[in-house]
């Protein structure tokens, strides 16, 4: 009797057991079915470069708020792939004299909330934006007046004539001068916005937010793209997908995998090292499409010595050599290119002067002689060396390397990112000869003007970490930014190169331009300074 | 009258001479030895026995296979792997070796007496309870970050953390033991609390302390790498295993070597000092020599 | 019983107030503040103070801590400083997969270690034995970032069976949420089965030579019940604690296994609000986790007392 019952009870739970193998089976079915219907959707998920913190790419020059900037607002003015200025929210009319800017807002324009775009909202706009900005700050300085006309006209009223204006409106990369309703404009410029209203081709789904997870935005069926097609930010923005999700991926190697596996479509900065595990793969392409990449740059403290001896940071700068930096950042030689051109290589203002021994690396002789020369003490140079941003955390060691052969003491400050960038924008602790040299990276778009170049700015404490105070280079970038044509704007800009090697006003140490790793599924993808651009792409 | 000497328990020195052969005959124990001397030996000899500077950079020649230059082939700096490896070996070791030492010296201190004074018990419990609670991560940036990364704010840094477990470990083992017949019994005859802790209660601590500072040995060594990937481990110019590790985690897929050269090595060492803890606790566990040995 | 838990709850709130403490100024100690976040690579010094003095880290360290210990009573776990979104939402949003990875992994390394472990202490010297042995220390001493990696290669990238990355919500579906757990809790387990299987292995042991033992072999009790009611009961103390313990780890303290599979999970909160310096993340998911050790020690505690009527408190 007993024995029978187990029995039963055994049979019960086989059945049991059938039936949950044929769910799970079942399941597993509709789960791959369920994954091909997503491929047909509109929807992209990209895993861009870092995870999107800050909301407000007015109060910071972080790439990943431009680029959230650049979904879900749009700017009067944008550059085209040959940086010429062209009308986005606005057409443009310049006085004979050259004073007078007056913007016309074109038609159809509106926030996200539906309120039409007014010129109120734009003037309030630009006089946040460049209490930030490098260039702004210096066309605020040049500026008479800047006010709404109408509610469609905006006039800009200069003090002289300069070469600027449009440039500067229509600047591609950080800060770019996004357009934002007064009501968010009038915010201070120290203090975060929290209004994500704004005019471009997405709206941002604050509901969905999820920060160091991901960011979703959805499209924005009122806005009416321009009819030309697009180059770079200017020109259409017509968008083709319902939503697009960034996702935050701390793991490259995971990122690849996922893309691979088609559970991503874009990756924005991959690890070029991996790129190589897709070769042959036909689903990916994997694709250069931002020439300018980023300069790496070294950067002395010019408040305390030996840094404050231009002997010494010539000798310095003789004992570097660009490939072993960029080998190490990134490995790959297609990912790099050795470029002496502070202005970066393939722009109009493209020079190579003063900068032979960083690209041939044949310097260290005379780095030693120098050394002698200037009566060196060996004290240890202090270099800040970031160790948690893999962008950030090769350079300071090679770095050390080189110095020590020229004939330095270094001493290595190890420190996580945020510490570091606490530690290098403190000048106090830098007079002390707290630390004195440190490595970072800018945008090839950034530092390809001299206006706005960050590290070119020599205005001493009122500029960038280092603080070089040259009275000459600045009055060439007056003149530079007075300059009316091109040719002019070259010369300068060679003579610029010229001084700010010869005083050492920062080290360039050649370019890093990673491709970007997306799904052949997506079509419509755009190149330029700031990409990755959502609109114009579709996925197939 | 001869003084006649009774001893409940065999004096600890005869008893290690009459075991040692029996232990180093069993050739798995041996074998682990063996190991354990050549990986110190090669620590301390790792100047020597290293072909290149392990801070030697040559960024061109990086992620090499390996080759009669570079044995174990090159990491994501072109540094050498296999002088990386043995210079790594002393970094590890002493991560290791002096988070266990630190971590069981107060863990049995503070376990000791929170287990046996019940007044001090719920003071001491609390103040673990909280600081199991800080993150250790956490707690390695701020100590490393305002003292500079050096080894020994890393051992700190790193032992922190170990050591409300060892503290618990030993502090459960005294609750058991306290209860125990012939402890009341000694406790009852007067006996001085020194020698119930050192008769009674160390003993039958041994041998759960030595599974948990193994244990603790190999969390310090994989938690360094935790840190190293974290950018709060000691300068990642200076070498150790768990920093090797660390920097290849990313081209894991490219060069797995710069993860299965230091791995083995921490497996390796591991392994040696957990069979070596066993084999001495086996031998020093009063109950098992009771037991007459029996398998 | 229950005064003694009322008493253990009453003392952890000086506890609580401790760690608050402790955090708070270790953030504030820390080099490096949010608003050297917020203010980036070119804002002047000017703009800087202003910016510091908006988010009031210039106050005096003891009105910063009550102002946030009072709002914390109210039940306002404050805003992060980054991102402008509520502490709790960011909590709230990473509990899921915390917990389920937790509860996953522990249940599976319990089922599993326990077993083979109390299986390898009973056969102890033998061929089963030192295979555990070995086994248990191959599991903690091979990064759990390698097995991960590995995992990943076999069943994601060349079989294909289950996806590569990602969290799906149980309130989703159950296939998507379990299909992306599978991996992250096998390669944890293998971890906290070593941990587990080890301790319960000496555990064991050590109950095997007990006195008691060999009487309940004399009285004439089968060898199985033997083990089972009385040894694993005495052996369970240790046990007990090391699960704990591994729970309350898991979670907070997962990152790698996180950020390998992207778990939008408590441990990558932390880290990155601590790399960033976000003050009110940090103190508030320290305080829970305190909280959380609390308890689990206090349920260790209780459990201990019901398998081991012999202590007392």
């Amino acid at each position: 009797m007993g024995r029978m019952q187990d029995e039963r009870s055994f049979s019960s739970v086989a059945r049991l057991t059938r039936r949950a193998t044929l769910l799970g089976a079942g399941a597993m079915v509709l789960a791959s079915g369920a994954r091909a219907q997503r491929t047909a959707s509109r929807t992209i998920r990209a895993v861009m470069h870092g995870p999107l913190r800050l909301l407000d790419p007015i109060a910071t020059t972080a790439y990943i708020s431009r680029d959230h900037g650049y979904m879900i607002y749009d700017t009067l003015v944008a550059a085209d792939e040959n940086f010429q200025p062209r009308p986005q929210m606005a057409e443009w009319d310049i006085s004979g004299d050259r004073l007078t800017y007056t913007f016309t807002l074109r038609d159809g324009l509106a926030w996200h909330d539906g309120q039409p775009v007014t010129a109120e909202d734009c003037v309030a706009s630009l006089k946040r934006w460049w209490q930030r900005d490098v260039m702004g700050q210096l066309l605020a300085g040049y500026t008479a007046s800047l006010e709404a006309a109408d509610p469609r006209t905006i006039a800009l009223r200069l003090k002289q004539p300069v070469g600027f204006v449009l440039d500067a409106l229509g600047k591609p990369s950080s800060n770019v001068p996004f357009m934002m309703p007064r009501r968010v404009a009038e915010t201070p410029a120290t203090q975060l916005i929290t209004d994500t209203t704004g005019s471009g081709p997405f709206k941002f789904v604050r509901e969905e937010f999820q920060p160091g997870v991901r960011s979703i935005y959805v499209k924005n069926e009122a806005y009416r793209p321009r009819a030309e097609p697009p180059s770079w930010a200017s020109g259409g923005k017509p968008v083709k997908v319902d939503r697009v999700e960034w996702i935050v991926m701390p793991d490259a190697q995971t990122a690849v995998n996922a893309l691979a596996n088609g559970e991503i479509d874009y990756i924005d900065e991959p690890q070029v090292d991996l790129l190589r595990l897709l070769e042959g793969n036909d689903d990916i392409v994997v694709r250069n499409n931002n020439k300018f990449g980023l300069q790496v740059i070294a950067r002395m403290n010019f408040l305390a010595p030996p840094f404050n001896d231009v002997r010494l940071r010539r000798a310095a700068m003789l004992s570097l050599k660009q490939e072993s930096f960029l080998a190490a950042m990134v490995g790959d030689r297609r990912g790099y290119t050795l470029c002496g051109a502070m202005f970066v290589c393939g722009t109009p203002l493209a020079t190579d002067i003063g900068s032979e021994s960083l690209v041939r690396g044949n310097g260290v002789t005379e780095a030693r002689r120098l050394l002698r020369e200037a009566g060196y003490d060996g004290k240890p140079i202090r270099i800040i060396q970031p160790t948690d941003v893999n962008t950030q955390k090769t350079q300071p060691i090679v770095g050390a390397q080189f110095l020590r052969q020229a004939g330095f003491n270094v001493e290595l400050l190890p420190m996580d990112w945020q510490t570091a960038v606490a530690t290098r924008g403190n000048a106090r602790l830098a007079a002390e000869g707290g630390w004195h040299m440190f490595f970072t990276a800018f945008g090839g778009a950034d530092v390809s003007n001299p206006l706005t170049s960050l590290p070119l700015n020599a205005a001493g404490l009122d500029g960038f970490a280092g603080w070089p105070s040259d009275p000459e280079l600045q009055a060439l970038r007056i003149r530079f930014a007075e300059a009316s044509n091109l040719q002019e704007r070259q010369e300068i800009a060679v003579r610029l190169q010229q001084r700010a090697l010869d005083q050492v006003i920062y080290i360039p140490l050649g370019q890093v331009a990673t491709p970007a790793a997306w799904s052949a599924r997506l079509r419509g993808v755009l190149d330029g300074p700031a990409v990755p651009y959502f609109w114009n792409m579709e996925r197939v | 009258m001869s003084k006649v000497h009774l001893h409940l328990v065999e004096p600890r020195r005869l008893r290690m001479l009459r075991v040692l052969p029996g232990l180093m005959r069993a050739p798995l124990v041996a074998l682990s030895g063996l190991v354990l001397a050549v990986i110190l030996g090669a620590a301390l000899l790792a100047s020597w026995l290293a072909p290149h500077d392990p801070g030697l950079l040559d960024p061109v020649m990086r992620l090499r296979p390996a080759s009669a230059d570079h044995p174990l082939g090159t990491d994501s700096y072109g540094r050498d792997l296999l002088s990386r490896v043995l210079h790594g070996a002393r970094v590890s070791l002493a991560i290791g070796v002096g988070t266990t030492i630190v971590a069981v010296a107060v863990g049995l201190a503070v376990g000791l007496i929170a287990g046996f004074f019940r007044r001090l018990d719920a003071v001491v419990m609390r103040v673990v309870d909280g600081l199991m609670a800080i993150p250790n991560v956490l707690l390695a940036i701020t100590i490393v970050t305002l003292s500079g990364a050096s080894l020994w704010t890393v051992i700190i840094a790193i032992t922190i953390p170990e050591v409300p477990r060892v503290i618990r470990l030993v502090r459960s083992v005294v609750l058991s033991v306290r209860e125990e017949h012939y402890v009341e019994a000694a406790i009852a005859l007067g006996s001085p609390l020194r020698r119930i802790l050192w008769r009674h209660v160390l003993p039958n601590s041994f041998a759960p302390l030595i599974v948990q500072g193994s244990y603790v040995c190999a969390s310090a060594i994989l938690t360094e790498a935790v840190l190293s990937f974290l950018g709060a481990g000691i300068n990642p110019v200076t070498p150790s295993w768990g920093n090797i590790m660390a920097d290849g985690r990313g081209f894991f897929r490219l060069r797995p070597e710069l993860i299965f050269w230091p791995g083995l090595c921490v497996s390796l060492t591991i392994l040696s000092i957990n069979i070596l803890g066993d084999a001495l606790r086996d031998t020093l566990d009063p109950r098992l020599i009771k037991r007459g040995g029996e398998r | 019983m229950s005064g003694f838990i009322l008493r253990r709850i009453l003392a952890s709130i000086p506890v609580l107030l401790v760690v608050a403490v402790a955090v708070f100024m270790l953030l504030r100690l820390t080099p490096g503040d949010p608003a050297s976040v917020i203010a980036g690579d070119n804002a002047t010094v000017e703009q800087l103070a202003r910016i510091r003095d908006q988010l009031g880290l210039d106050k005096p360290f003891h009105r910063q801590f009550a102002e946030w210990i009072l709002r914390l009573l109210e039940g306002d776990f404050g805003t992060s400083i980054i991102s402008g979104t509520p502490v709790m939402r960011l909590i709230a949003d990473r509990i899921e997969p915390t917990l389920s990875l937790a509860l996953s992994t522990i249940t599976l390394s319990v089922l599993i270690a326990v077993p083979l472990g109390a299986l390898a202490a009973a056969r102890q010297g033998s061929l089963l034995d030192r295979t555990v042995i070995a086994l248990c220390i191959i599991g903690f001493s091979v990064p759990v970032f390698v097995i991960a990696y590995g995992l990943i290669q076999i069943f994601a990238v060349q079989l294909r069976w289950l996806p590569v990355q990602g969290f799906r919500s149980i309130s989703l579906g159950i296939w998507p949420f379990a299909e992306r757990l599978i991996m992250p809790t096998l390669a944890l387990t293998f971890l906290y089965m070593a941990l587990i299987a080890r301790m319960t292995r000496t555990s064991v042991l050590e109950v095997l030579g007990e006195d008691f033992v060999r009487t309940a072999r004399a009285k004439g009790i089968t060898e199985a019940a033997v083990f089972l009611r009385h040894a694993l009961r005495n052996a369970a103390v240790p046990i007990v604690t090391i699960i704990g313990i591994g729970f309350a780890l898991l979670i907070s303290g997962v990152v790698v296994t996180e950020s390998v599979f992207n778990l939008p999970g408590i441990g990558r909160l932390t880290i990155d609000a601590v790399l960033a310096r976000d003050y009110p993340v940090v103190q508030a998911v320290i305080l829970l986790s305190s909280l959380l050790y609390v308890v689990i020690n206090l349920a260790i505690d209780v459990i201990y007392v019901a398998l081991d009527p012999r202590i007392r408190y």
